[in-house]
């Protein structure tokens, strides 16, 4: 398979380019959602499009109504999400739980709301300021015939306005998954916005009890599972962090050819250009691996989960220097609110936080790789 | 199973079966590399027979059409066997500067009888290639070169001096730029010239450079006569050539980027990584991006093969290849300490970790520095106004 986009993925991006620039518009959304410091942090009619777009259902199989297409294409959604700030729940509902679910019960029981673009779904893994997955602690105790969850997540993103969430919990056998539903007693949710405006959630357990039924595969057998969904969500954010990066150079680029100081215009000057010039050669590189962590996880190859951990940790990195450059070679103009720049700085925060920073990941290539 | 499948299951056996068990072995340095020539040097015999099977299945030039020596093999095919042959780690069968840079080049500038001479030769390893372009007053400006070549009526005559010419003193023949118009703007009046080395009036002086070795030359043309049909091109058009094979010249420099030797620079050094955390954490950093540049390298050649690449883009991979070749060598002289600082013992292979440490130092040089390149994308890719 080359490392480009077929005709029908080519088609995809252009429809997706074209929607997103301009129902996912920043004005429109984003600005829109935060001025009204809306609870959600998105827009429930968007979310619908998405789904008439057919969106939603990119990851879900054929049989069940959705499209049965791959990583690639989310990659592509995700990439204009990226350069629009667009907020919606599509990662963590579309990418990572639909991932955790699919082939299970739950499938059956979420993926109509899901495909209709009604049901808002969120993974609760992190317990610290640090993604740290193979640290969780979080108990869930057997009672009657199912358990009783007691503990701590944050970090959840879209956990306020989350339907379902996926939570992990140590039990006897190991790691388990559970389908935990919004009005579960002893549930307490707070949604804490972010730097960026989204919408995160921390949520305490105190007991909350679930029947059997909604653990997500087997008892004990949570880390495959959970690996499999967090793999996904991480190459999705790798794709929106080169959409955020992306964006952040082309305005970039715009402003040196029209900003004149000293009686040029700024684009002239070296000293920028190369800068401009080494940030393009960066972001292309991230676009490559993470099209590589794509293909991969779609062939289900051996590599992909080493290729995820470079897709996210370099689309992390590239991204990271699009937006520090991106607010410094704009100058003043770009420390205003009023101007998009930053916006894509405080983004950038926090996708490159999501599922694992760009240190976390090297250092899960290296334990890969032995050393 | 489709046409691709079936050619990977042939492609895979013939390569079990045609490629020694010696060729499968990584290279340890430059002298394991296969040049061809008209006196051509091999190891042993597994090299030879290696570079003669693969150069008559048209495979040293896979993609070439057949007719010029090559295997006429689709981008998709090309891949495969490029797959095939990283799989069983079999070694390239022929380095050479004919096929990577002066091939090209005559595929899309010459005549049909350059074509029918030169190309079937190139596949084969007959004739070794070296690069005239650089001369001492004509660096990352190298348009302002200043080679003469008169026309003398029945022959060209060609004075002047090259430098950084790579293995002038091995090569049989040399692909030179040369002025043939001295009064026109520099970029107008340039020619792209072949002759032999053999030449009455040719001499070369190896450079004894920082590492030790002398792998690039100065080399002097006094006087040298050559057969008019060996110009490529039109008559003060060899910029055009020049700029069309400096973008494989690129190519191939930014592969060195890939290292070669291990996927994991991390991996081959874990011992000494084990008690330094800091520089683990550099060493994990560099295989992030030398994993993210070999899925670049992959797309590049992809999107190349597919007619999708910008045309600059050789210029992006360059610069970011011989960048990261540069920092993988000071991760390996800092992980080797005091060991790797040793210039002549047996216990260092006379300081190969420092000499190869020391030679990538050029990466960022030859073929239009980084700075030069970085100029490239600036105004070509991202449209940034002249200076």
């Amino acid at each position: 398979m080359p490392l480009y986009l077929n005709d029908d993925q080519a088609m995809l991006r252009d429809s997706a380019r074209s929607f997103m620039a301009e129902e996912g518009a920043i004005g429109k959304q984003l600005r829109h959602w935060r001025d009204k410091s809306c609870k959600d942090g998105f827009g429930h009619a968007l979310w619908k499009q998405f789904a008439e777009m057919g969106f939603t259902g990119i990851l879900i199989g054929e049989d069940d109504g959705g499209l049965g297409l791959g990583h690639v294409e989310a990659g592509i959604v995700l990439e204009e999400i990226g350069r629009n700030l667009t907020p919606s729940p599509f990662l963590t509902t579309a990418i990572a739980f639909v991932e955790a679910v699919k082939g299970t019960p739950h499938g059956a029981r979420w993926f109509p709301g899901i495909l209709a673009g009604e049901t808002v779904a969120a993974l609760a893994v992190d317990e610290g300021a640090k993604h740290r997955p193979d640290g969780i602690e979080m108990r869930a105790e057997r009672s009657g015939n199912g358990f009783s969850l007691s503990g701590r997540k944050q970090f959840v993103v879209q956990g306020a306005s989350a339907a379902v969430t996926l939570v992990a919990a140590q039990t006897d056998e190991g790691l388990t998954l559970f389908a935990v539903e919004k009005d579960a007693k002893g549930l307490e949710v707070e949604g804490v916005r972010l730097a960026d405006s989204s919408i995160g959630a921390r949520l305490t357990f105190d007991e909350v009890t679930v029947d059997a039924d909604a653990v997500i595969g087997e008892v004990g057998g949570g880390a495959e599972i959970l690996d499999r969904a967090l793999n996904a969500g991480r190459t999705g954010a790798a794709a929106e962090l080169v959409g955020v990066g992306s964006a952040s150079m082309d305005m970039t680029v715009d402003y040196l050819k029209q900003r004149k100081q000293f009686g040029k215009l700024i684009g002239e000057f070296q000293a920028l250009q190369f800068r401009a010039a080494h940030l393009y050669s960066e972001l292309e590189i991230a676009r490559a691996a993470t099209l590589k962590a794509q293909q991969l996880l779609d062939e289900g190859g051996a590599d992909a989960e080493a290729m995820v951990s470079v897709a996210k940790a370099k689309a992390g990195r590239a991204s990271l220097l699009a937006v520090q450059e991106g607010v410094q070679m704009h100058g003043g103009i770009g420390m205003t609110d009023e101007y998009d720049i930053g916006l894509y700085m405080k983004r950038d925060r926090v996708l490159n936080e999501l599922f694992g920073d760009p240190a976390y990941h090297a250092d899960k290539l290296a334990r890969m790789k032995g050393y | 199973m489709d046409d691709l499948d079936t050619f990977r299951s042939e492609t895979r056996a013939w390569l079990e079966a045609n490629c020694p068990t010696e060729m499968r072995q990584p290279m340890r340095d430059e002298s394991d590399a296969c040049w061809g020539g008209r006196n051509p040097v091999f190891k042993n015999d597994a090299q030879k027979a290696w570079m003669e099977t693969m150069a008559a299945r048209g495979w040293t030039v896979p993609d070439w059409p057949e007719e010029y020596g090559g295997g006429g093999l689709s981008p998709a095919e090309t891949k495969i066997l490029r797959q095939e042959m990283a799989r069983i780690g079999a070694r390239n069968p022929l380095m050479s500067f004919g096929i990577s840079m002066l091939g090209p080049a005559l595929l899309k500038y010459g005549t049909e009888e350059q074509k029918k001479h030169y190309l079937p030769q190139i596949a084969r390893g007959a004739i070794r290639w070296c690069q005239g372009y650089s001369e001492p007053g004509a660096g990352s400006d190298l348009a302002s070169l200043q080679t003469k070549c008169e026309d003398k009526g029945d022959h060209w005559l060609v004075n002047g001096q090259k430098v950084w010419t790579s293995y002038a003193d091995k090569a049989d023949w040399i692909f030179c730029l040369v002025r043939t118009d001295m009064q026109a703007p520099k970029h107008q009046g340039i020619s792209f010239l072949l002759f032999d080395m053999a030449s009455e009036g040719v001499s070369t002086k190896p450079i004894l450079l920082i590492s030790g070795n002398s792998p690039f030359c100065e080399t002097f043309f006094d006087d040298v006569k050559v057969p008019k049909d060996q110009l490529v091109g039109e008559l003060n058009k060899g910029w055009d050539v020049a700029k069309y094979l400096l973008g494989h010249e690129r190519e191939m420099i930014s592969g060195m980027g890939l290292g070669g030797q291990s996927e994991s620079l991390g991996a081959a050094l874990a011992e000494a990584l084990a008690d330094d955390p800091l520089l683990r954490a550099d060493v994990a950093r560099f295989d992030v991006d030398q994993m993210a540049f070999k899925a670049m390298s992959e797309k590049f050649i992809d999107e190349l093969k597919a007619g999708q690449a910008h045309p600059a883009q050789p210029s992006m991979m360059k610069y970011a290849g011989t960048e990261l070749n540069k920092t993988r060598h000071e991760l390996v002289m800092a992980a080797g300490g005091s060991d790797a600082l040793e210039w002549e013992s047996d216990r260092s292979k006379k300081g190969k970790a420092a000499r190869e440490w020391l030679r990538t130092k050029a990466n960022s040089i030859e073929g239009g520095t980084s700075e030069i390149q970085l100029g490239i994308v600036a105004k070509r890719i991202l449209n940034l106004p002249g200076a």
